[in-house]
């Protein structure tokens, strides 16, 4: 019997612990080499753990919903096992999993304490479904609890294994708790999710630290959608992607930050540090909570690398894939609210940074040009910035080159 | 020409004779060396508990609770007693040959285990190449060799500064145990585990006892619940207790023992006794064995010290029991007994302090395992509490003892248990239901689901694990 260790992976430095979602095997299951057991959500991300060997799963040692740290146990596998197959030499009548963990280590995983069989039941959880953390594996009634509250419990249709991560989500309002009350004024507790904690916590930071002021200005959108129609197959053609909006929102925020340095840079205690390269994090909301993946060194990159690019964070999100490193650093932000429809907002500052830009729904309007009215499709961008190191002055100019360079796109072709 | 054993074992306590024992079982040849002399100079091997502690003590607290039921309940029953009277040089006769019988079973466990055992005082010679030698001093002089000792000498009791045990007058729980008549009034310092049980002993008796306890708290160990409660039945009972006392002089004479001290409220106070038993706790026990020749590492207290093992500094010597850090109980001894002799066989003994259960055998009993209320409360961790009275347990009722109840302490998210507390009747024994659900990491309810034989006083415990969830069906 050849036991091999499962561990939660490195986290990154800013990460001290994690939390486990759900084990996609149970004890006795056959596992192969890199197959995912089991995915770890940390603050910014979730983190697959494969199998470092090919066996059988015999310990669970840390259940669904445990919070572990980096290097971790958190199970066993027996690469010398069989699945199902009794240990011992005469012939097995049923090959249980069970008897195969008894057979290999004094395990009595599998087997429910008497409160936490009854939790099972009531929520349609099978037998062998929530790792033990009793004596001996045994699965006790806070095993069960953790389980329910990461939304292992079934209403019929959610089979845990089968749901991808991307949609399976503790923010989602599934039975995380019985709800409470019967009657037409119910309430249900939901925890929220690692990362949807962490996001909260930080914009709560973002909001107290910096002294936050947001200047807004309107653009004219008709020149960005003319040249994106007349270029659009071509583009699509030569780049293999997409012209969308966002690419000029980033070389029109770039070049204004190359103008007004202040607003692309970071307090450090009672220093301003003026970064000398453009790190633009774009905003995306995924299932799990808003995350913002960043565009290293923006000013150096095409239209047609940031539009994919861009494409690539969204499926990632989606996905829940993004990595730790696509979301450290980051000089400046941008938000759209516009996909969803929004006319215009008060976007927060993603610390350590100093401003971000909000851009919004484009809509047709009245808009008054030499005298007459005529109709404009027009875009609201708002810019929050800090206060503390960027005064009105550099806001309002620097929201006004972004929009000179959108409203007139050669200004970005000579650097004006 | 030394002898020569795989495991030497100095003290045949309930520490040093059960480590014997288990090293022996492992397949060890084993010896065992214990000083203890009975009345008649012969061996009595059983250490403190035995002679002096848990057993006699056990004795008397019966034969006393049988003279306190005949005396004050039997009419109750219909059962007409006229005249009982005690005769206490039978019960102490009687709890010598309980004692007796305690040792000779322990000498017989002993043979069986095919164990040598040394009459004498075990203490280090040297260390050598494959070992240690150690000497025996007794009615005939030894040398052991062996490559594994473990030290189980216990602890004695703790004297007042000052004012030395003479046995007679000053007593320990040793001249506690040998008192040969009523005394009138008796005086304990220290409202610990032994003087709570001396005193209560003799308080059945027909003493009038009076406790001085230096704390300002009664029994700060214990659940303040429990505490409470247990307060309120020894007051009831007729104990005298005292807390927030500072014992000035002591002075013996003829007549008996007079104690000047100063109240919790700074007033100068004084008190007469027959005879005063000083139970202010117990130190580690190393005399004569010889640490300094062997360079054994020994704390402030006095006591060896230990890693989590039980290892002490010098390679291949272990130390357990009294003589060592924790609970000063025989049970922890003996735990700590059975894992150094399965660790010096290679395997993984393992000894849980947070599930050793603490027990008074007062009348009623106080017993409990894990956290306290109070502990709870001062790390933070949030519970839920749940109880259940004797007075609602029908057992209790039809025993006629309903004081106390059963207290619960659960994890307020999981549910596990953290903590179980019991005072009233046949607590001692209760417990061990709540050490195994512990060790098992049972939740509460899992307790409450589990079928308990009616009528008994374990329903109590059923009924108590309910209470957590706030759904007692009984109350």
């Amino acid at each position: 019997m050849a036991i091999v260790e499962v561990k939660v992976p490195q986290l990154s430095e800013s990460v001290a612990e994690a939390t486990m979602l759900q084990w996609k095997k149970k004890v006795g299951d056959a596992i192969a080499i890199d197959e995912i057991l089991i995915e770890i959500e940390t603050d910014k991300v979730v983190l697959e753990v494969p199998a470092p060997a090919a066996g059988v799963l015999v310990e669970l040692i840390m259940g669904d919903g445990a919070t572990v740290l980096a290097e971790q146990l958190i199970a066993r596998i027996d690469t010398e096992g069989k699945a199902g197959a009794a240990a011992a030499p005469q012939a097995a009548a049923a090959p249980v999993a069970q008897a195969q963990a008894a057979a290999v280590s004094n395990s009595k995983a599998g087997v429910a304490m008497p409160a936490a069989a009854k939790l099972m039941a009531d929520n349609n959880l099978a037998s062998g479904s929530v790792a033990g953390t009793g004596k001996d594996g045994r699965v006790t009634k806070g095993d069960v609890l953790g389980a329910v509250a990461a939304g292992a419990s079934a209403p019929k249709t959610v089979a845990a294994s089968a749901i991808p991560t991307g949609v399976r989500t503790t923010s989602l309002p599934q039975v995380a708790s019985p709800a409470v009350n019967l009657g037409d004024r119910p309430e249900q507790r939901v925890p929220m999710s690692r990362l949807r904690a962490r996001v909260a916590e930080r914009l709560l930071q973002s909001q107290s630290s910096n002294a936050i002021l947001t200047t807004f200005n309107e653009i004219n959108m008709a020149p960005v959608m003319d040249m994106r129609k007349r270029m659009q197959e071509r583009f699509e053609k030569e780049h293999g992607v997409k012209l969308g909006f966002m690419s000029f929102f980033v070389k029109a925020a770039v070049h204004a930050l190359k103008k007004f340095p202040v607003l692309n840079a970071s307090v450090d205690g009672n220093d301003i540090v003026y970064h000398g390269y453009f790190d633009v994090g774009i905003a995306v909301g995924s299932p799990r909570g808003l995350v913002v993946p960043i565009l290293r060194n923006a000013d150096q990159m095409s239209f047609a690398e940031i539009e994919k690019k861009i494409a690539e964070f969204g499926q990632k999100a989606k996905d829940g894939k993004l990595g730790i490193e696509d979301m450290t650093g980051g000089t400046f932000s941008i938000s759209n609210g516009g996909t969803f429809g929004s006319m215009m907002s008060t976007p927060i500052i993603n610390p350590p940074q100093s401003a971000i830009l909000g851009v919004h729904a484009t809509k047709d309007r009245a808009m008054v040009e030499n005298g007459q009215v005529v109709v404009r499709p027009m875009n609201y961008f708002a810019m929050s910035y800090d206060h503390r190191i960027i005064d009105g002055r550099e806001a309002v100019l620097g929201l006004v080159a972004m929009k000179e360079a959108l409203e007139d796109p050669a200004r970005l072709l000579f650097d004006i | 020409m030394s002898k020569q054993f795989d495991v030497v074992v100095i003290g045949a306590g309930p520490g040093g004779y059960i480590a014997a024992i288990r090293a022996a079982q492992l397949g060890f040849n084993v010896a065992c060396i214990d000083e203890w002399k009975n009345d008649k100079g012969g061996p009595a091997p059983g250490g403190t508990c035995t002679n002096v502690g848990c057993i006699p003590s056990k004795a008397l607290l019966q034969s006393s609770e049988h003279f306190d039921q005949a005396n004050h309940h039997f009419a109750e029953h219909g059962i007409e007693v006229k005249g009982v009277s005690m005769d206490v040089a039978k019960m102490v006769a009687r709890k010598d040959m309980v004692v007796k019988q305690n040792n000779d079973g322990i000498l017989y466990l002993l043979k069986k285990n095919k164990i040598a055992f040394f009459h004498g005082r075990g203490s280090f010679l040297k260390a050598t190449d494959g070992g240690y030698e150690i000497k025996v001093t007794g009615a005939a002089e030894e040398s052991l060799s062996a490559k594994h000792i473990i030290i189980a000498t216990g602890s004695n009791a703790r004297a007042l500064p000052g004012t030395p045990f003479d046995e007679k007058s000053i007593l320990s729980n040793d001249g506690a145990l040998r008192i040969g008549a009523v005394p009138k009034k008796l005086g304990l310092i220290g409202s610990g585990v032994i003087g709570l049980e001396m005193g209560s002993v003799w308080r059945r008796l027909g003493a009038e006892v009076t406790i001085l306890e230096g704390l300002p708290t009664f029994l700060g160990a214990v659940d303040e619940q429990v505490a409470k409660e247990a307060l309120k039945a020894f007051t009831k009972q007729g104990l005298k207790i005292e807390l927030g006392v500072k014992v000035g002089e002591i002075k013996t004479g003829k007549k008996g023992v007079s104690i000047a001290y100063t109240n919790a409220k700074g007033e100068a106070q004084a008190l007469d006794v027959d005879k005063l038993i000083i139970s202010i706790g117990r130190t580690p026990n190393t005399i004569g064995l010889g640490a300094e020749v062997v360079g054994l590492a020994l704390d402030e207290r006095g006591a060896i010290v230990v890693d989590g093992d039980c290892k002490t500094n010098l390679p291949n010597v272990w130390a357990v029991g009294d003589v060592v850090r924790g609970p000063m109980l025989a049970h922890k001894a003996e735990e700590e007994g059975v894992a150094v002799a399965e660790r010096i066989a290679g395997q993984h003994g393992h000894v849980n302090f947070n599930t050793v259960p603490w027990v008074i055998y007062t009348s009623p009993e106080i017993a409990w395992v894990g956290r306290t209320e109070q502990q709870l409360k001062a790390d933070g961790v949030a519970y839920k509490a749940g109880s259940f009275p004797f007075l609602a347990n029908g057992r209790a009722r039809a025993l006629g003892d309903t004081t106390g109840f059963v207290k619960f302490l659960a994890d307020a998210t999981t549910d596990e248990i953290l903590g179980v507390h019991i005072v009233g009747p046949q607590a001692s024994e209760l417990i061990s239901e709540a050490v195994v659900a512990m060790e098992f990491k049972a939740s509460a309810e899992d307790i409450a689901r589990i079928c308990h034989a009616h009528p008994s006083l374990s329903e109590a415990t059923k009924e108590a694990a309910l209470a957590v969830d706030k759904r007692t069906l009984n109350f």
